[in-house]
């Protein structure tokens, strides 16, 4: 909404604050200014001037040498617009005036005829030539003949003005118009209102002889009035009329377009004016639209209607789109001279679902959707017929003929001072809350120590106690509350166990140099069913779809991380970062059903990693680490670690996965992810050189682990070390021999590590060597040689029958 | 036999004392108190003294060759330093050349503030709580008083996935989610961060997904200035003492009466810029007074309990705290742009 303060000053006085003041305690009431803007910056020197002579330039055939009077002198103006005449009052631009743009007026030599100043179009003086009237759309501004020779042209064309640009929240729909800022800006500076005057002098002539109304649809539109206006002459509206519509952002057209849109912006209730003679009939009729029924709306377009649109019709044809837009074929014209107005009320539901169906979204439509005041429907009706006689020379027939069962009656809210003080921590006494309920124009009684409040039709925003706390509140002055803490029982806040675990987790990774990515959930069908886990695979029927995605980029919930991941890396390996590891941690979506879904689908915590490049990179001292499995491998190991989870890994074949370099990640003997490296194939398609990932159910790991720490002592005896080389075929899995070592060890094998891995010389082809690191802990007592021994003695045995593997000499 | 002792003392002290490096020590070790050395030759003719002399001359023997072994042992250490000394003065290395990298990894931006956030609230007796990123329309809409066909809720366009599912537009399902469960009895004080989803474009001000932070406290006798004290607290902790703040009347169908929050521009001191569009405040959250129709569908009299509730932005947090001008840097994983912020 855009508010004209030389409009607003009609009705309360706010001369005495800058306009970026009043901003300012508007917006600290409820109302936010989102802009403040001002007409013209600076519009002096510019005047009336009445164009005396005017002649063809000597020199020039487009240009016209003028005579103009400004007043106290005669100025040779020449001047290129094709409208000039002798005769005209135009707006001049004297020497010493800076027009908008900084563009400074001087006197100056053109085609060596000396010009004094500038004859101005309204674009030359600021206003933005959507809202400039068409017949002035080309050329100079013509003002009327009354218009005073030497006065102020700023003055009469409102270049003065300052509008304010209301950013308004969708409860505050009476503040859609003037007349609604004007009773918000009283209460905030405790100023008296003045209202419009609503008198009109009616004809002795009936409207009800002239036209009838029929509502088949009272639902839908409780009140409809229809008032007649005769004698109409249509032509340009008074200049004040023009200028506020311009600075409320509408062009003008004539007076009766005009005086039905100052009244919507003045009351914010919509009128709708028909040609009389070319309705149709004498009779309305208020009717839902039949199914395949169709009109030609104002705007040339021919819309198809159904019953859920309500339309107006003059008993056989729809003449209008009810509260959206008119039909065509009794649209005001220059011709028109007798005018049906229409002052009614439909409700928001019919007019969303008609602006909605056809696209159209008028002043109108939006403020019948936002709900209007039951009690101005009449009166702006009265309203514009008062507008009309006296600015068209219509006569206004006796009237209206209205259908009225429209819901007038107002709410009545109760409040007590100390209910409000408690819900505010506030002392405000009895008196201040009647000052306010004063200030707001709410009519109150005071009853029982409180106050029943009458919330005025136009406030249909306030019907409950805590509506009125608002209200009492934001007039007091949310600066004005004090600030207080909490006086209820204190808790002990905090993370809970999982959260607590779930930072850990991050800390980690972020020590194993890891950097948090966080990517869209949201991503192609492609995407969001790639790299997928088989946890998560063997669940998911495919990946969730979004009813109406904006675009098929971010159209389906994820099943994976890695997909949005890699496509990161690839993003920085586009700008030359050619070395980087990424972590992320966030939810997949699994759907059994897949796009069939119904229920919430399972949410389930993941954590990805994704590295490339060089891991190390130390060229002085010929130090140079590429990423590889055992790097991505060790992060993982680490983690599973710190968490105290026994994983497997297990040699795996997975789409989108190297088929050699893959591990899929098994605890206690169930899928907790996958590990290894990127298909070169997948790698090529994201523009990656190798990478390596690995993407975990962090779900089921949390789950499974306690939080306790769980404090193992620290082993009084000495442990003992072994070491075991064996010589076995060079397919076998180091992983599946360890496993026969720590069954076969006993109790006593605390730990076994590999720690060399040999093939090549020496070695028989086919064959390799894999050398362990056997630590031997009894916790209880001083090891004996002969224990360490026999335990020894069963790993060989026991690896030699399970892996054919021999000692190596 | 007195004089030759005295005599090979000297001249081992002073061989001793010309020494230069350990072996020619060890040469005069050998040499003076070896098996074959003089003082055993002088023990040794000491079989021709008198009775009363040999004591005399055996321990002054004795002695002689203790201080020998004194200060040959002396100088073995001066040299062994020395020898060490030279060592380790060959080592020396060029400390101006780079160290070895060490990988370092770090939280998102946003994940700092999120935590940032947590901390300060979990400080003031919050608790932190999660729900579910596809929600069902009652949790995300109806239970907070937006009924379906409600006006309010064109202001946040939705990702549906069907009619009664759909990405949640904002984290308040989970304080109705937590409520509920709380069965109406007893007081919540929570706070919920988590991923958002809203029908947007993706440019410099805007993005389909984002991250909200927010707070709900269900009490009896709660109170609006007790919202005001909490804010206070908050803003002031996370942008700084000298931070004015000021609420302002607003709307959401959730919360009556409703609040926006200001704080005062860092950028121009309140004093208007760009920033702040000249108005030298910038919004950073939105609040209330718990809604008595969200309370009475989760389970709460309202004539019993009352509450407040805020919620927002950490990108927009981020944003004003760090002056990140595009809300796209969030989710492209620049590696430069997550780099930077590791440093504060
Ligand atoms: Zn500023």
């Amino acid at each position: 909404m855009f508010v004209s303060l030389n409009w607003l000053k009609n009705y309360v006085d706010i001369n005495h604050l800058p306009p970026d003041e009043l901003a300012e305690k508007i917006t600290k009431s409820g109302i936010e200014v989102e802009g403040i803007e001002y007409i013209a910056d600076d519009s002096s020197n510019v005047v009336v001037g009445y164009v005396k002579q005017c002649e063809k330039h000597p020199n020039a055939d487009k240009l016209n040498l003028c005579q103009v009077d400004v007043g106290e002198e005669d100025l040779q103006i020449i001047c290129g617009a094709p409208n000039i005449k002798q005769g005209q009052k135009v707006a001049v631009a004297k020497p010493g005036a800076v027009l908008p743009g900084n563009f400074k007026i001087k006197k100056a030599k053109l085609r060596g005829v000396e010009s004094r100043g500038m004859i101005c179009s309204l674009q030359e003086l600021g206003i933005e030539e959507k809202f400039v009237p068409k017949e002035f759309a080309d050329g100079i501004f013509v003002f009327p003949e009354n218009a005073e020779i030497g006065a102020d042209a700023s003055q009469l064309l409102n270049l003065d003005d300052a509008v304010l640009e209301l950013g308004l929240t969708p409860n505050r729909s009476d503040a859609l118009s003037m007349l609604g800022v004007a009773y918000e800006t009283a209460a905030i500076l405790d100023q008296p209102l003045q209202l419009p005057d609503e008198s009109v002098e009616f004809t002795a002539e009936l409207t009800e002889d002239y036209i009838d109304v029929r509502v088949e649809a009272p639902d839908l539109n409780p009140y409809y009035g229809a008032f007649v206006i005769k004698d109409i002459e249509v032509k340009p509206s008074p200049l004040w009329i023009r200028n506020y519509l311009i600075a409320a952002g509408i062009r003008p057209i004539n007076n009766v377009v005009d005086i039905t849109n100052y009244v919507l912006l003045e009351y914010g209730q919509p009128l709708h004016a028909f040609d009389y003679d070319q309705f149709g009939s004498k009779e309305i009729v208020v009717r839902r639209a039949y199914d395949n029924e169709s009109i030609v709306t104002l705007d040339g377009q021919e819309r198809e209607l159904s019953a859920e649109h309500l339309v107006i019709t003059n008993g056989q044809q729809p003449t209008a789109l009810a509260g959206v837009m008119g039909g065509a074929d009794a649209e005001v014209s220059e011709s028109t001279t007798t005018v049906l107005l229409e002052a009614a009320y439909f409700s928001p539901v019919a007019v969303r679902k008609s602006s909605r169906d056809h696209g159209l979204r008028s002043e109108s439509s939006t403020r019948y959707e936002k709900g209007i005041d039951p009690d101005r429907v009449k009166r702006a009706g009265i309203r514009a017929c008062q507008l009309l006689s006296e600015y068209a020379g219509g006569k206004v027939l006796t009237g209206p003929v209205a259908f009225d069962q429209l819901d007038r009656s107002e709410a009545k809210v109760e409040i007590t001072t100390s209910n409000i003080n408690d819900r505010l921590g506030t002392a405000i006494t009895d008196q201040e809350i009647a000052g306010i309920l004063r200030r707001l124009n709410f009519h109150f009684e005071e009853k029982n120590s409180g106050f029943v409040v009458s919330i005025p039709t136009r406030r249909g925003d306030i019907t409950i106690f805590e509506d009125m706390v608002e209200e009492v509140a934001r007039i007091y002055g949310y600066d004005n509350l004090p600030y207080t803490l909490p006086q209820g029982a204190s808790q002990a806040g905090g993370l809970t166990d999982r959260q607590t675990l779930k930072r850990e987790v991050k800390h980690y990774m972020e020590g194993a140099g890891l950097m948090e990515a966080i990517t869209y959930s949201l991503t192609s069908k492609e995407r969001a069913e790639m790299l997928t886990s088989p946890e998560i695979s063997e669940k998911a029927a495919g990946s969730i779809r979004l009813s109406m995605p904006m675009s098929e980029e971010h159209s389906n919930l994820r099943l994976s991380i890695l997909p949005e991941l890699l496509a990161s890396l690839s993003y920085n390996l586009a700008r030359k970062q050619p070395n980087l590891a990424y972590y992320e941690m966030g939810t997949v979506f699994v759907s059994t059903v897949g796009e069939n879904v119904t229920k919430q689908p399972q949410e389930v915590l993941r954590l990805a990693a994704a590295v490339t490049g060089d891991w190390l990179a130390y060229p002085w001292q010929q130090e140079k680490k590429q990423v590889d499995f055992f790097v991505v491998k060790g992060i993982a190991e680490g983690l599973f670690d710190k968490l105290g989870v026994h994983v497997e890994y297990k040699q795996a074949k997975l789409d989108g996965m190297h088929p050699g370099r893959t591990a899929q990640l098994l605890s206690n003997g169930t899928s907790i992810g996958f590990i290894g490296q990127i298909h070169p194939t997948v790698q090529n398609d994201f523009d990656l050189k190798d990478t390596y990932v690995f993407d975990i159910d962090l779900e089921k790991l949390l789950e499974t682990i306690h939080v306790e720490p769980s404090f193992s002592k620290i082993p009084r005896y000495p442990s003992i070390s072994r070491d075991i080389a064996l010589m076995v075929e060079e397919g076998l899995h180091a992983g599946d021999i360890k496993k026969t070592i720590e069954a076969a060890g006993g109790p006593l094998v605390k730990d076994v590590q590999v720690f060399d891995v040999y093939q090549g010389e020496h070695l028989p082809a086919g064959r390799k060597s894999i050398a362990f690191n056997l630590l031997y802990l009894d916790p209880e007592k001083t090891l004996k040689d002969e224990e360490v021994e026999s335990s020894y003695q069963e790993i060989l045995s026991a690896v030699k029958e399970a892996h054919g593997a021999e000692l190596r000499g | 036999m007195k004089e030759r002792l005295q005599e090979l003392k000297e001249e081992a002290l002073a061989k001793a004392e010309q020494a230069e490096t350990l072996s020619e020590l060890q040469e005069i070790r050998v040499a003076y108190l070896g098996k074959k050395g003089p003082i055993t030759e002088v023990l040794r003719g000491m079989g021709k003294l008198s009775k009363e002399e040999r004591p005399v001359i055996g321990e002054l023997a004795n002695r002689v060759r203790e201080s020998i072994a004194d200060v040959l042992d002396t100088k073995k250490e001066t040299l062994e330093a020395k020898q060490l000394e030279a060592k380790l003065e060959k080592e020396t290395i060029d400390v101006t050349l780079p160290g070895r990298p060490v990988n370092v990894g770090g939280p998102h931006l946003l994940t700092s503030i999120v935590e940032e956030i947590e901390d300060l609230f979990i400080g003031m007796g919050f608790e932190v709580r999660e729900g579910p990123e596809v929600e069902t329309d009652y949790f995300n809409f109806e239970a907070l008083n937006l009924p379906k066909g409600h006006p309010a809720r064109d202001m946040q366009d939705s990702f549906y996935i069907t009619e009664e599912l759909l990405m949640r537009t904002h984290t308040s399902p989970v304080q109705a989610r937590t409520m509920g469960k709380y069965d109406g009895k007893k007081p919540v004080k929570m706070i919920c961060p988590g991923k958002v989803y809203r029908r947007d474009t993706d440019d410099a001000t805007h993005s389909h997904q984002f991250t909200q932070v927010e707070g709900l406290y269900v009490d009896k006798n709660v109170q609006m200035s007790d919202l005001k004290g909490v804010l206070n607290r908050f803003a002031k902790q996370m942008f700084g003492e000298e931070r004015e703040i000021r609420l302002r009347p607003s709307f959401f169908p959730f919360t009556e009466p409703s609040v926006e929050m200001d704080i005062s521009c860092k950028v121009c001191n309140g004093e208007g810029c760009s920033v702040c569009k000249g108005t030298g405040w910038i919004e950073i959250l939105g609040g209330g007074m718990v809604h008595p129709r969200v309370l009475e569908m989760a389970g709460y009299d309202p004539k019993e309990y009352t509450g407040f509730a805020f919620g927002m932005g950490p990108e927009r947090i981020a944003m004003l705290k760090y002056g990140v001008d595009d809300i796209r840097h969030f989710y492209t994983n620049d590696i430069r742009f997550l780099k930077q912020y590791h440093k504060a």
